[in-house]
């Protein structure tokens, strides 16, 4: 194969994975890095390198059209930043040390949980609780904008959020994902942001995490040009796409088709990690 | 007081999002010629990404990658466009700490300078 045709065929790919990852919201990194190493067996920290920088392009790109609904909180944002992105020098460091095995292997239990997570009902009763003093004296309480009116919100464990963010900003660097799903988990599910606050306020954060870990990653030559070339320019056109056809298609069997290929992906990387091949 | 905080964190965060969405599409057009030249000179050639070898030395820092890119060097400019990408976010993150000194938020002063920090130490400090 040339370089021209592998070009080629990497873009058309990687536009691919935007699309749906857009479509679905559950972001098109997760399945790049197993897209480029089993099908066009590029070497796993090349394909992690690729995918970090297509991550940075893809959350900054959406974040413009994002914050325009004020939904998204930078203070709550900023202050989860100082976890994520140390966690992601962690994990950046992590991924140059441990065996391409162990990332497989670990690649392979993250995309079992993407695939878990996506399948699940999103919580979006109402909910009130009341203000947490550690909450409330780094003023990380807000409001967005509801149907009737602004609504407040208060936020709850922050140590307990803290600790996840720091693991979310570790799986990002060791693995080059946005980790979104596990953003949105800590601020949903442990810290008791609403839902919408959530989701956007993950994706502001994701661009910032990916490039803590993209700087480590381009000293230490992980980042390919050639490689990246393709898949950023692939990505970045599909996940544009992505968000303006997403009010017009019905996204449920699409995300039921997604969750099928990512549940297959994560076996193929468990076997390839586990037997060896990568 | 609240109305008012609240009106200033909307405007910030809309001039936040435009600084991000041209950064990106900034760094896409540089990423795109550098590709153009690259593949006009390398395109025929066969390929190999299966052995890992890590980047050579110019194209891992940032002085390197100018030089390459003053070159016109495709595979330099390429990695100039993806350093613009990698430092759209970081920019961000410097008009934050402007933004929350603006507001004499000196809590999130600090915090936004802790982010920042170690974003500069990922980028030039941890080779």
């Amino acid at each position: 194969m040339t370089i021209l045709e592998f070009s080629l065929l990497v873009c058309g790919s990687s536009l691919i994975a935007g699309l749906v990852g857009a479509l679905t919201g559950l972001g098109g990194g997760v399945v790049l890095v197993p897209l480029l190493s089993l099908f066009f067996k590029v070497d796993i920290r090349y394909a992690i390198g690729a995918s970090l920088v297509s991550v940075i392009a893809t959350s900054s790109g959406a974040a413009a059209a994002y914050v325009k609904e004020g939904f998204s909180n930078i203070r709550i944002g900023m202050f989860l930043e100082i976890a994520t992105t140390l966690g992601a020098l962690l994990g950046a460091n992590l991924a140059a040390r441990v065996s391409t095995h162990a990332i497989a292997i670990v690649f392979g239990v993250v995309l079992l949980f993407s695939a878990y997570f996506s399948r699940k009902p999103r919580s979006q009763a109402e909910r009130e609780v009341p203000p947490d003093p550690f909450a409330t004296r780094l003023r990380l309480n807000g409001s967005f904008p509801d149907s009737d009116g602004p609504r407040s919100y208060n936020v709850q464990h922050v140590p307990t959020g803290w600790a996840l963010m720091f693991g979310a900003g570790a799986l990002s660097g060791l693995l080059g994902i946005g980790s979104g799903a596990m953003k949105v988990l800590a601020m949903d599910q442990a810290m008791k942001i609403p839902f919408k606050v959530s989701t956007t306020t993950s994706n502001f954060m994701i661009g910032v995490t990916a490039a803590a870990s993209a700087g480590v990653y381009l000293n230490r030559g992980y980042i390919d040009p050639g490689l990246v070339m393709p898949v950023m320019l692939g990505v970045l056109a599909g996940s544009l796409l992505g968000a303006r056809i997403l009010i017009k298609v019905h996204t449920k069997w699409l995300r039921l088709g997604f969750s099928l290929v990512i549940v297959l992906l994560a076996i193929e990387m468990l076997y390839n990690g586990l037997s060896g091949r990568i | 007081m609240f109305p008012k905080r609240s009106w200033t964190d909307q405007r910030i965060e809309n001039i936040l999002g435009n600084l991000l969405r041209a950064g990106v599409l900034l760094s896409a057009l540089v990423v795109l010629i550098g590709g153009v030249i690259d593949l006009r000179r390398h395109g025929h050639s066969p390929m190999d990404f299966r052995v890992f070898r890590g980047e050579p030395a110019d194209l891992r820092d940032v002085r390197g990658i100018i030089r390459d890119t003053l070159a016109l060097q495709g595979r330099g400019i390429i990695q100039f466009g993806l350093l613009l990408l990698i430092a759209t976010p970081v920019a961000r993150v410097a008009f934050s700490i402007f933004a929350f000194a603006k507001e004499r938020d000196r809590m999130y002063v600090m915090f936004t300078v802790i982010v920042f920090s170690i974003l500069l130490y990922s980028l030039l400090g941890s080779a």
